[in-house]
């Protein structure tokens, strides 16, 4: 299939296993929650996806691609936004942009288009001469998300990309980026915050390196809360 | 333009444009190899007593001697500065955008070295002008040959320096590369005193300096600056390069990889 889909990820550091037989899958226009609470393997996961680590059990494919038979084919086709800012702070969004777009072989006419297309999304377009250092933490991930649309990725992760921020701004980029969901881009969203999860959003839920439900927001969370039924769980694991 | 190009461009523009933003560490950079030309050199020269060595063919004065050992000390420091500037990079997570750029890890890798020594370059560029003003003067032609002796030194140097980094998991253990690795490698080289002149204190010692591939580059800068290519020089220099990148591209490899550890 298109979109994400990893199937049966192991991964260890040393004796101690981070994920345990890892198995989901991520359609195109869907937006995933990878719900899990702090420890549970989110960002071994993310490193996994990203390539800055790789397993041999198990496998990833990005839109088709095999991470670790095409690596280069599944980069070009994810956008990632991660956990820690990944800006140059003393150089304008501008500057950034073009950085980045550069890194995926992207120069010139081609490239200023791309920047202004992602800017406009994010509704950043006039920040775009602004030195990083001035804006404000909203913003930086704002423009850390449009940067990784730059080079029309079809997959979008997204390592806790809310963390710091004030509910403003976690409610803008929520928001923003279930627009680029429905526009048909696969988003995995790793996240331990259940109020940024809408009833309609798929939701696996990762404890303890392993996947202990996936499906729909509104059907996990039954006849209760999200946030309760996430609870229970997790603590019903721990036992 | 070719995608591995235009990474190569974008790469070393933003070293440049981070050299330049950051004036303070192009001063220090500078004055570093200033003190020891001006000060240093100054109280060894009567100390020191120099006899004729290839590529000299008169007397020469101590400051003279120096100069090409601290061109290659600005390399040196600047490859090991490349090196905190990685492991600064991946604690903060900038490294992490660059080594998911599709194009091969060695590839980005080899351009993040390319923009140091651009960046190295620059500063041994001030430091010569600054000598020239002072009276150390080379020939108008060692100036151009110089070049490319500096690209491939300081590509050696940085590749050492992506090495350690690569093993580095922390900023705080930078300090041990100061004591570690730059201190013996400046010592224990040609930079400050020919390699005979060790002979007669310490054979051992003298050896040490022989198979330095620091030597090599100080003594590949000395000849071009003087219009002659050091074969031997470059031989070791291009060898040590060839086995320190080897080493970084094995460290960097993402099945073994540096960031192998519990992400934060």
């Amino acid at each position: 299939m298109s979109g994400l889909d990893v199937s049966h990820v192991s991964f260890s550091y040393g004796a101690r296993r981070a994920l345990d037989d890892v198995s989901f899958a991520v359609a195109p226009g869907r937006f995933c929650a990878l719900l899990g609470p702090n420890g549970a393997g989110k960002s071994t996961l993310f490193s996994l996806l990203t390539r800055l680590i790789v397993t041999r059990v198990g496998s990833i494919r990005v839109a088709g691609f095999d991470i670790s038979q095409t690596p280069r084919a599944a980069l070009a086709r994810t956008g990632v936004v991660f956990q820690l800012p990944t800006l140059d702070l003393d150089l304008t969004v501008q500057r950034n942009l073009r950085y980045f777009a550069g890194l995926h072989g992207m120069s010139g006419r081609p490239a200023t288009i791309a920047i202004t297309k992602a800017l406009d999304r994010l509704g950043m377009a006039e920040r775009s001469g602004e030195q990083v250092r001035a804006l404000n933490g909203g913003h930086r991930r704002r423009m850390e998300i449009a940067r990784a649309l730059i080079h029309g990725p079809d997959v979008l992760l997204l390592d806790e990309p809310t963390v710091g921020l004030d509910a403003a701004a976690r409610r803008a980029i929520t928001g923003h980026v279930h627009d680029l969901a429905d526009a048909g881009m696969a988003v995995l969203w790793a996240t331990h915050l259940v109020d940024e999860i809408r009833p309609t959003d798929q939701v696996v839920v990762l404890h303890r390196g392993r996947v202990l439900s996936d499906g729909r927001a509104d059907a996990l969370a039954e006849t209760g809360t999200l946030a309760d039924r996430f609870i229970a769980m997790t603590a019903e694991d721990d036992r | 333009m070719n995608p591995w190009l235009t990474a190569l461009d974008v790469i070393v523009t933003r070293e440049a444009l981070r050299f330049l933003q950051q004036r303070e560490r192009f001063l220090a950079a500078l004055v570093r190899p200033l003190v020891w030309l001006v000060v240093f050199a100054a109280g060894f020269r009567a100390a020191l007593g120099l006899s004729i060595i290839p590529p000299y063919q008169t007397y020469i004065t101590y400051e003279v001697y120096i100069v090409p050992g601290l061109c290659a000390m600005i390399l040196l420091f600047n490859g090991m500065q490349s090196s905190l500037s990685l492991v600064y990079d991946q604690e903060m997570g900038s490294m992490r955008v660059l080594l998911t750029s599709p194009l091969p890890r060695w590839w980005l890798l080899f351009c993040k070295l390319l923009a140091g020594v651009a960046v190295s370059i620059l500063q041994v560029a001030a430091f010569l002008a600054i000598a020239a003003a002072i009276g150390i003067v080379m020939r108008p032609l060692g100036y151009i040959l110089v070049l490319p002796a500096l690209v491939v030194s300081g590509l050696m140097l940085g590749a050492l320096g992506l090495l350690i980094s690569s093993t580095i998991r922390q900023l705080e253990n930078f300090a041990g590369v100061m004591n570690f690795v730059i201190f013996p490698m400046f010592f224990l080289s040609s930079a400050l005193y020919p390699l005979w002149k060790m002979a007669e204190s310490s054979r051992l010692l003298h050896d040490i300096c022989a198979i330095n591939p620091f030597t090599h580059a100080v003594e590949l800068i000395r000849f071009a600056l003087y219009g002659q290519m050091n074969v031997t020089a470059l031989l070791w220099v291009c060898a040590s390069f060839a086995l320190f990148m080897a080493g970084a591209v094995w460290g960097y490899d993402p099945a073994r990889t540096m960031l192998r550890r519990k992400p934060t």
